[in-house]
């Protein structure tokens, strides 16, 4: 019997080498395939198995996880609740995420490589894993104080760090909470979620990144960049102002806000165009300078150009080969031109910084979970938009509009600060969208402020400094508050 | 000669006993666990495994070195691995109700298991005198096989009436099976194999047996069928023919059984396709796991995903999501296993195995006599089969069937039928060391055990 019971023994082993064969397909080949099927709990359970990183600013979380008794173990919470969303998205079981917390999402939950060692070090340690920190640029202050002074009209609001590019406040209005769409509850998440959804105002759009809006008179200050960098002219020079002029071929013509000329003269020094918002000035002066000069300006700002703060922020949109007519409506922000609110604040800034457009950027510094600094964003410059003394002049002709002009809700005690208003038709019967961009210096800081308030305010110029105004003076007053 | 081999188990004990102590420590590392249990077990189990050795010195000292630390090993592995989704189950419980530790009742288990195998030494001083009971062994095999369908006694549990309750215990006969019917196989095989050797006629090139000794074949496939019929239990049914099929070769060492053997059990399985929709479902999540992801594959889809996950080194003891797979104590055990020790710790649990049914196979071949040679490679191929047909139903390479893992799983019957199991492979093993060895006086007189030990 012995030949038999060799013969099953050899059974035996091919047996257990077609086992093992097989199972090295399950286990070692597909492993990948199967780790990422859809039906895979264990993907989302490992996630949600970790502490995932805050998301802090000023050294406050605004987003964090928290230990739970559930199935998963930990739950992501919004401290910094519905005024921060736009910059951190959510992070969520059914909807997957947003915002920073997409685009983190290795770090946050600690598989970034650069986190390896960290984890090795928690391993030994033998302490569970925790993802790293994101640090933000924002100000918690100034965020707040825009986002109450907004107080649920829809609109923007973006503040930025002229020398640097860092983005001080993020704001859309009306908001979210985070937290609603991030909880552990996934019957829960849907409800939340469809009813944002289906509320009119999107509260979920991310409005100064995407929101594209006729800048209005805002944009005069692309016109007089523009003007000036041609070397035609001066802030003294002297332009048309009548109450109206007509746009070449056609029969239309294009009025003053105001319903009257600039001046008694009908003449207006560049200057006082700027502080007025002269439109009949501004029509003529695009016209003069031409499409193409204006175009190269706006680009030059960072118009007609998407780029990622890492958010990605949608294209503001100067056209290209327009007529001359539609140069004129172009000059007063009207026609198709299109900006974010992030944009104007950046036209703001160059302006600002000598004429030197920094690279806009919402994340400080990326951290392990023990704090040691990883990756931490410097200051990039992105072009010069104009040449330093020019910059200086339209920074003075700014300040000239809060002085002497339409931006009077702009003037703060003890600070120098330069406006533009801006008040821009939607084309509908709908009220116009309310702009007002400002730059503020104190004791060597530069901060610009862009505000636009969605159909905020009624026909006249008036609404930009009305309405939007005070919020953007808010948010300069709270970041130049004594003691930051 | 006896002595060495008792060192080396000795020896290799205490590195089993090692192993599994580091096992537990890593488990209670990774969840943080501070339950006492482990060490208590630790010492408890350490007690109870040097007990047995003890009792191997002194009742078969001749016996195999590495059957019993395999098998404590394997035991341990399983106990630890039941006590890692102990953790997790307490782990995930909202405060009310903490179930009570199934690693605690596996170690009650474990030692009845460990006792019972000394018995068998005590009580089986030759292994040739279980060959007296041929027709009782079948007889106590068929009716534990059968004792669940009797109404009032047998409990349907997963949709396969395999339980007896009696007195508020539950308890597999079948396991108990496992044991009485290789007995039954040996003894009857050892005494016919001559005759059923005997070929009068050969067609299309191979012999067929005569009509008179194809009765026990046919006769243990009916009563597989009957089982898969009645009980529902493909496992049982196909382990059983498979070991009488087994046997049926080794002893007669033609092959016709084995095409046999293999023709009854396609046609059986394809009647049991076409008659059962249970059968045709297991076939059909076998196929195609993954349509039935949310029902009847849910528990295999997550058992692949295990696999999936552990990939080749694993998660870690205590770091995986194994408890996410159901019955992952008992049948889907080896899932847990490759999902935290992955595919190199499955690779080491299969080579315990082979290494463990390899040694039972060498005491077959060396063993002289024919009962003795048909009941040792009878135990190896119920290890064997089982392993076999666990692993591949769990890893999708045979469909699912109901049977246990050999030492690993939670279950208490399967566990004390196991050790049995061991406690007559030492006893074959060290009667046939005796026997084979030319004149070992010294050793001889060191066993007070032996009845046969006189080598002069």
């Amino acid at each position: 019997m012995s030949h038999q019971i060799r013969r099953l023994s050899f059974i035996l082993a091919v047996a257990l080498v077609a086992l093992l064969a097989n199972l090295a397909v399950t286990q070692v080949l597909q492993s990948d395939s199967l780790r990422l099927r859809q039906d895979n709990t264990r993907l989302l359970l490992e996630e949600y198995g970790r502490e995932r990183g805050a998301i802090v600013v000023d050294g406050v979380a605004i987003a964090k996880s928290v230990k739970t008794s559930g199935t998963l173990a930990y739950e992501r919470r919004y401290p910094g609740g519905e005024a921060f969303a736009p910059a951190t998205g959510f992070y969520s079981l059914v909807y997957g995420a947003t915002g920073i917390e997409r685009l983190y999402s290795p770090i946050l939950s600690g598989r970034d490589d650069r986190l390896i060692v960290d984890r090795l070090q928690q391993l030994i340690a033998g302490k569970q894993p925790k993802g790293g920190v994101v640090t933000l640029t924002l100000r918690a202050d100034m965020q707040r104080a825009a986002y109450d002074a907004l107080a649920g009209r829809a609109g923007s609001v973006v503040a930025m760090d002229a020398a640097t590019g860092e983005i001080l406040t993020l704001v859309s209005s009306p908001s979210y909470d985070p937290g609603a769409i991030s909880q552990n509850n996934p019957a829960k998440v849907r409800e939340a979620y469809t009813a944002l959804l289906d509320s009119p105002l999107e509260p979920m759009m991310n409005r100064p990144l995407t929101q594209s809006l006729p800048p209005g008179s805002t944009f005069k200050l692309v016109v007089a960049a523009a003007a000036l960098e041609s070397g035609r002219f001066t802030a003294d020079s002297v332009l048309p102002g009548p109450a109206a002029i007509a746009l070449p071929n056609s029969t239309k013509k294009l009025h003053n806000w105001q319903l009257g000329p600039c001046s008694k003269s009908g003449k207006v020094t560049l200057r006082r165009a700027l502080e007025v918002s002269c439109n009949t000035a501004f029509a003529w002066l695009g016209m003069q300078l031409g499409a193409d000069a204006l175009e190269k300006q706006a680009q030059a700002f960072g118009f007609n150009d998407s780029f990622a703060v890492p958010l990605v922020a949608a294209a503001s949109v100067f056209p290209a080969s327009l007529d001359e007519a539609q140069t004129a409506m172009s000059s007063i922000g009207q026609f198709d031109v299109r900006a974010t609110a992030l944009q104007m604040a950046m036209v703001t800034a160059a302006i600002t910084n000598s004429g030197n457009l920094m690279a806009p950027h919402l994340v400080k510094n990326v951290m392990s979970a023990d704090l040691a600094v990883i990756e931490s964003t410097s200051p990039s410059f992105v072009r010069s938009a104009m040449s330093v003394s020019n910059a200086e002049v339209l920074l003075d002709m700014m300040r000239s509009v809060v002085t002497n002009g339409t931006a009077s809700s702009g003037k703060i005690d003890g600070i120098t600060v330069g406006a533009k208003t801006g008040t821009a038709e939607s084309g509908t019967a709908a009220l116009p969208h309310a702009w007002f961009v400002a730059t503020g210096q104190f004791q060597g800081r530069n901060i610009v402020v862009a505000v636009v308030v969605e159909n905020g305010g009624g026909a006249q110029e008036v609404s930009g400094n009305r309405i939007a105004g005070p919020i953007a003076a808010a948010v300069l007053k709270t970041a130049f508050k004594q003691g930051n | 000669m006896m002595t060495s081999r008792r060192n080396q188990e000795l020896a290799l004990l205490v590195l089993v006993l090692g192993i599994s102590r580091l096992g537990f420590f890593l488990v209670d590392e990774a969840t943080k666990n501070t339950a006492a249990i482990s060490r208590a077990l630790a010492v408890g189990v350490a007690i109870l495994v040097f007990g047995g050795h003890g009792v191997i010195r002194w009742l078969a000292p001749a016996a195999d070195p590495l059957i019993y630390p395999i098998a404590v090993q394997l035991n341990l592995l399983g106990l630890m691995m039941i006590h890692r989704l102990d953790v997790a189950d307490l782990l995930r419980e909202t405060s009310s109700s903490p179930s009570t530790p199934e690693a605690a009742s596996q170690t009650v288990w474990l030692m009845l298991g460990i006792f019972l195998a000394c018995a068998t030494l005590w009580l089986v001083r030759d292994h040739r005198q279980l060959q007296r009971y041929t027709f009782t062994a079948m007889i106590f095999g068929f009716a534990l096989l059968l004792l669940p369908l009797l109404p009032g006694l047998g409990a349907t549990v997963n949709g396969a009436r395999l339980w007896i309750r009696f007195a508020g215990l539950s308890f597999q006969p079948a396991e108990v099976a496992k044991i009485a019917l290789p007995v039954f196989f040996a003894s009857y095989l050892a005494k016919n194999r001559a005759s059923m050797t005997a070929i009068k006629s050969r067609f299309l090139g191979i012999g067929v047996p005569r009509a008179k000794d194809t009765g026990p074949i046919v006769l243990a496939w009916l009563l597989s069928l009957l089982v898969l019929i009645s009980q529902r239990d493909l496992g049982t049914s196909l382990l059983f023919f498979g070991l009488f099929v087994g046997l049926l070769y080794v002893a007669t060492g033609q092959r016709t059984w084995l095409v046999l053997g293999a023709v009854l059990f396609a046609s059986g399985a394809y009647l049991g396709y076409r008659l059962f929709g249970h059968v045709q479902l297991r076939v059909m999540v076998w196929l195609d796991p993954f349509s039935y992801s949310h029902d009847q594959g849910y528990q295999i889809v997550q058992a692949l995903y295990g696999f999936a996950s552990g990939g080749l080194f694993g998660r870690g003891l205590g770091q995986g999501f194994s408890w996410l797979v159901p019955y992952a104590k008992s049948d889907f055990i080896l899932s847990a296993f490759g999902e935290e020790l992955g595919y190199v710790g499955l690779i080491a649990l299969a080579l315990l195995f082979g290494v463990l049914v390899q040694r039972a196979l060498k005491i077959a071949l060396t063993t002289r006599d024919d009962f003795g040679q048909l009941l040792a490679a009878g135990l190896a191929l119920v290890l064997g089969l089982q392993m076999f047909v666990v692993f591949g139903g769990v890893t999708r390479l045979i469909p699912l069937t109901g049977l246990t893992t050999p030492f690993l799983a939670a279950g208490g019957s399967a566990l004390v039928a196991n050790w049995i199991m061991v406690g007559l492979l030492l006893r074959i093993s060290h009667t046939t060391t005796l026997l084979n060895a030319p004149s070992q006086t010294t050793t001889a007189q060191t066993t007070s055990s032996s009845s046969t030990g006189d080598a002069r």
